[in-house]
């Protein structure tokens, strides 16, 4: 019993702490977003201010309860746990309520509940317990072939429920497998397809061009160090790209320039590649083909979107993707959003004094876009000071999960940085226009109960297993 | 440490360089850009509905009987408001201080944050007033609609009214919102969705003292509002207006229709009320006076009144006798002050035979007496049952007991009931005997008909044989008119039997006729007079008539409400119409009997004859 007394000693305080610090100013900000003066108190539950503090003392004691528990419980039913959810996440799928287009809701009392937020925490269990297991070898088909199993499961069955964003989260997996030993490659791969992917839906294919012919270049001059061959390699591609423009304004004017450029350099890369093979530069080649991939991998994305498929179409995959359709023209959320946060200057308009979030102006502001209450009202070091928040949060999820003796805890730990990671990229990403409008909350931010208590039990196992870390070696 | 345990570090490294990039692209939002700032303060985006002018309606000869006047509505964003000079305010709305407070507070307890419309239909006059003014009450501001406005005081029962949208009709059409207006009969019910355009909406951006600072990008993502169709209605607006004054101080309907095409050349309820009435902020109160009227001025009585058809029910006995083979032209009945069959009696004023053409000009009900019960105890149709039911299919052929499909608000079906019906009510199981429903003989009994299908049975008989639908819409903008109305409908009766009966319409008008002092030299019309029996009070007088007999250009029906016989006002009001719309004007020896229509005053129900 002595031990168990020791549980609050062993916890984590700087990671509660700064859960606490995010929590109440989340909810400082849901007041600021959504004030309204007839109900001028924090505390008047018909406001969602007033509801979010009940969602915060119950989520204080679902953390409490979590903790109670013993860390081999989480072990032990880390399956069970797993197949409860994602049945749940099947059952929401036949009889779940629809709400902003997603079938992903429990009705419950006049309460919405939101299975898939709970899988979360499900889903890392799951994983840690497989890759933990003796037999479990990330290089081997069948350990690779489950663990897509556990993770894929509830991403198709939340992406079925028309919840793209959420199941896009599941992609933070990765790099807890890179972590257990998956090869850098998927990383980089991974990395570079959504960054393409995003990037080719936000900017135009030539300025993604010219990105990746610098970055190609930077990168063979680094490998090479020759500086004959990179002169020889840049004068190369310069004069046979221009040729291509010479002759497309002598025989085709109509043609577009960007596209007699492109074609020209793609060109030349190809005549490269004799030059690289009689020189016996091989291992460059890779480059050219990572750089010619990438290119007609973001030219197709382009083509095939915007002039292969209907408008309805588009509009079904920016749906599917989450993109938000937007009666007001593709980027008015985004916009509205970053005026928003761009009008709190330095140090903003100050506490309950932002305009441009009240007036409904910014879209869902107390729940996916309240970072924009954060830009308006506390401006640059309110924002600055909310990420520093979230990366001293995270490393220090990292240092946690490294001080571990298990690798049950330490995957787990590992999967807990990682979702947040996604959430904070995607959901600030968003509200600042480096990301396509995801509808996922910010962690611990965001209104929200579900999505609240998702993260607080996400966490607090995480803090319940570190917490008995020297005890037992998984 | 690990080699795997190295791979924190390039997690980690991502963390921080999302985070760096994160903040780098902050500074650069809120602390270098100014672009943003300076729209925030712009940036209150005001979505503005614009309002489409409503179509125009035109009657037959391009006469503009509908036309769109501007209105105002005034707006109030609660939470925008500030500290205003209420009194200013008021004055300048003219309402009561108290009645802009509620009002204001009726908005905020809708949204704070959404507007709501303050003071409706604000004129033009009022408006110029206002708008300047306007920039000293923060949250304020207007939106444009548009209103009717009639420059000939007429047709109101046609041409209908518009009104606020009900829940109901929001629920059915997403198209409207609360506040919007939607025509709620006539033809603006009928032509709704092609008088009312289409909503565009204008984006403003607004400073800090709601002042328009200009369009939110260039207004590309403003959308135009679309003008609504302009109608062409079948209406003959000048002939309308006479039909209306006829009428005056009286109650009935009339209505007047192109046998050749079936258009709606007029439709008169009287009383009516002039339309300018039910329009901007006076007519809730308006309607209200109108719809307690006992004289049930909203009433269309063209439409949905019914009545009995009286004696002019008898060319259609006529038509199927003849039809049916139960008599010829020649054939003769006695009549002996009327028809007398065990102890039944049916009586009539003559004592002598007659055969169609007498029986018809003279409407002896002994003689059409004989003629139905010929028709449903012929021998042929086993029982008067059946007898009954070939009679009805016939009568129901001549656009009787059922909706024409007409394009008016609110088309009655009127009754010819069934044989189920006398069965169920009135024979009971017992044998079927004529002399039961004899009434129906002479367009008495259970018979409803409406005016408008009475006049439809003159273009039937104008037409020797069809009709088409009665419509009251000749051209929707660019849209053909329905296929509906461009196809004949047939009365199941040869056409050669015609000439018959419309022998003895012409003689109503020659010596001995019942209309005869209603003639018109050098204009052959065809008519037949009616008298409705009316349990409430004195009959009604009712005609039919078609002219001229060949290539007819008008057919009427008539119903003047207590006016007794047929003859006495609804067949000279008749003659009088035949006249103006044909020769445009009213022969100085007619001009005594147009004296004594206006004249007349016919309200009083009386008592019943």
């Amino acid at each position: 019993m002595a031990r168990r007394n020791n549980i609050w000693a062993n916890l984590d305080w700087v990671t509660i702490s700064l859960y606490l610090v995010l929590v109440l100013l989340g909810w400082i900000n849901i007041y600021a977003a959504v004030y309204n003066e007839q109900f001028e108190s924090i505390f008047d539950i018909s406001q969602r201010y007033g509801k979010q503090l009940i969602w915060i003392i119950a989520a204080i004691i679902i953390a409490f309860t979590t903790i109670i528990l013993e860390a081999k419980f989480y072990v032990f039913f880390a399956y069970p746990i797993y197949i409860i959810f994602v049945f749940l996440l099947l059952i929401v799928l036949i009889i779940g309520t629809e709400i902003h287009g997603a079938k992903s809701w429990f009705v419950i009392a006049g309460f919405n509940i939101q299975p898939s937020e709970f899988t979360k925490f499900a889903t890392a269990l799951a994983l840690a317990r497989i890759i933990s297991s003796h037999n479990f070898k990330i290089q081997k088909l069948k350990s690779m072939l489950s663990i897509a199993a556990i993770i894929g499961i509830p991403a198709v069955l939340i992406f079925l429920q028309n919840d793209t964003g959420s199941a896009l989260v599941y992609v933070a997996f990765i790099l807890v497998l890179y972590r257990e030993g998956l090869s850098g490659v998927f990383l980089f791969f991974a990395i570079l397809a959504v960054v393409l992917f995003i990037l080719s839906l936000i900017i135009s294919t030539f300025t993604i061009f010219i990105i990746l012919a610098v970055l190609s270049l930077i990168i063979f001059y680094f490998l090479n160090q020759r500086i004959k061959d990179f002169g020889f390699v840049l004068i190369f591609l310069i004069v046979i790209t221009s040729s291509f423009w010479a002759l497309k304004i002598l025989f085709l004017p109509q043609l577009n320039f960007s596209v007699a450029i492109m074609i020209g350099t793609a060109f030349s890369t190809i005549l490269l590649l004799f030059w690289i093979i009689r020189k016996r530069l091989k291992k460059y080649l890779i480059l050219i083909f990572i750089f010619l991939g990438a290119l007609t991998f973001s030219l197709s994305v382009d083509y095939v979107f915007e002039n292969i498929l209907e408008p309805y179409q588009q509009n079904r995959i920016n749906g599917l993707l989450g993109i938000v359709s937007d009666p007001l023209g593709a980027d008015y959320n985004v916009n509205q959003s970053k005026i928003a946060i761009g009008s709190g200057g330095f140090s903003g308009k100050g506490f309950l004094n932002g305009t441009q979030t009240k007036f409904n102006f910014v879209p869902e502001q107390s729940t996916d876009f309240i970072f924009c209450t954060v830009g308006e009202e506390w401006g640059f070091i309110g924002t600055t000071v909310v990420v520093i928040l979230f990366l001293l949060l995270l490393a220090r999820l990292l240092i946690v999960a490294e001080r571990q003796r298990s690798v049950f805890s330490r995957v787990y730990g590992y999967s807990v940085a990682s979702i947040l990671f996604l959430h904070f990229i995607i959901n600030i990403g968003m509200t600042i226009g480096l990301m396509p409008v995801i509808g996922i909350p910010l962690p611990f931010f965001s209104y929200g109960g579900s999505s609240l208590w998702s993260f607080t039990i996400l966490l607090s196992i995480f803090l319940r297993l570190d917490a008995s870390r020297l005890e037992l070696l998984y | 440490m690990d080699k795997l345990s190295r791979r924190k570090f390039v997690i980690i490294g991502l963390f921080i360089l999302a985070g760096l990039i994160f903040i780098i692209r902050l500074f650069d939002l809120q602390v270098l850009s100014p672009v943003y700032k300076q729209s925030a303060t712009n940036n209150v985006l005001r979505k503005v509905i614009q309002y489409p002018s409503r179509g125009l309606i035109y009657d037959r000869n391009g006469e503009l009987l509908v036309y769109d006047q501007a209105a105002y509505d005034l707006l109030v964003t609660p939470r925008e408001v500030r500290k205003f000079d209420t009194l200013l305010l008021c004055n300048l709305l003219e309402i009561t201080k108290k009645d802009l407070l509620d009002r204001l507070k009726d908005a905020r307890d809708y949204s704070p944050y959404k507007p709501s419309i303050i003071v409706k239909q604000i004129t033009p006059e009022r408006y110029a007033v206002l708008q300047e003014q306007l920039h000293k009450f923060h949250g304020f501001y207007t939106q444009t609609r548009t209103l009717r406005d009639y420059p000939k005081k007429m047709a109101s029962h046609v041409l209908g009214y518009i009104g606020e949208v009900s829940n109901e009709m929001i629920e059915k059409d997403p198209y409207y919102q609360m506040g919007d207006y939607a025509g709620i009969s006539g033809i603006e019910y009928t032509y709704e969705k092609d008088l009312r355009g289409e909503k565009g909406v204008e984006y403003f951006l607004v400073d800090v003292h709601s002042r328009i600072k200009g369009s939110y990008r260039e207004g590309r993502n403003d959308v135009a509002a679309k003008t609504g169709k302009n109608l062409i209605c079948t209406i003959d607006s000048e002939l309308q207006e006479y039909i209306e004054l006829l009428m005056q101080n009286k109650r009935g309907a009339v209505v007047a229709l192109e046998p050749s095409t079936g258009e709606v050349l007029a439709m008169v309820s009287s009383p009516g009320y002039d339309p300018n009435l039910l329009v901007g902020r006076p007519r809730g109160q308006n309607f209200q006076l109108l719809q307690s009227d006992s004289l049930q001025p909203l009433f269309n009585r063209a439409i949905t009144a019914i009545y009995p058809p009286g004696s002019t029910f008898k060319m259609a006995q006529a038509l199927i006798a003849l039809q049916e083979g139960v008599i010829t032209p020649e054939t003769e009945f006695h009549c002996d002050y009327g028809y007398h069959i065990g102890n039944y009696t049916m009586a009539c004023h003559h004592n002598q035979d007659f055969n169609l053409n007498g029986a018809i000009s003279h409407s002896c009900n002994a003689y059409f007496s004989y003629v139905f019960k010929g028709i449903l105890e012929k021998p042929e149709f086993g029982s008067v049952k059946n007898g009954y039911d070939i009679w009805r299919e016939y009568i129901t052929s001549f656009g009787f007991g059922r909706k024409l499909g007409t394009d008016f608000y609110n088309e009655q079906s009127g009754s010819v009931p069934t044989s189920e019906y006398y069965e169920d009510n009135v024979f009971k199981g017992t044998r079927w005997r004529v002399p039961t429903i004899n009434s129906l003989a002479i367009g008495q009994g259970e018979l409803e008909i409406t005016p408008i299908q009475m006049a439809n049975y003159a273009a039937v008989l104008a037409n020797r044989g069809f009709y088409y639908i009665p419509h009251i819409i000749k051209n929707v903008g660019d849209r053909e008119l329905d296929e509906r109305f461009r196809e004949k409908n047939y009365a199941i009766i040869n056409e050669e039997h015609f000439e018959k009966v419309i022998n003895g319409m012409e003689k109503v008008f020659e010596e001995g006729g019942t209309a005869y002092w209603t003639r018109i030299n050098g204009i052959t019309m065809c008519g037949k007079t009616g008298t409705a029996q009316n349990p409430h009070g004195k009959n009604h007088s009712v005609f039919v008539v078609f002219a001229p007999r060949e290539n007819p250009k008008i057919a009427i029906s008539a119903y003047v409400e207590f006016g007794g016989e047929g003859s006495s006002y609804a067949a000279p009001i008749s003659s009088l119409i035949v006249e103006k719309y044909l020769t445009d004007t009213i022969s100085y020896r007619r001009k005594w009997i147009e004296e004594r229509m206006l004249d007349v005053v016919l309200l009083d129900p009386g008592t019943p004859d």
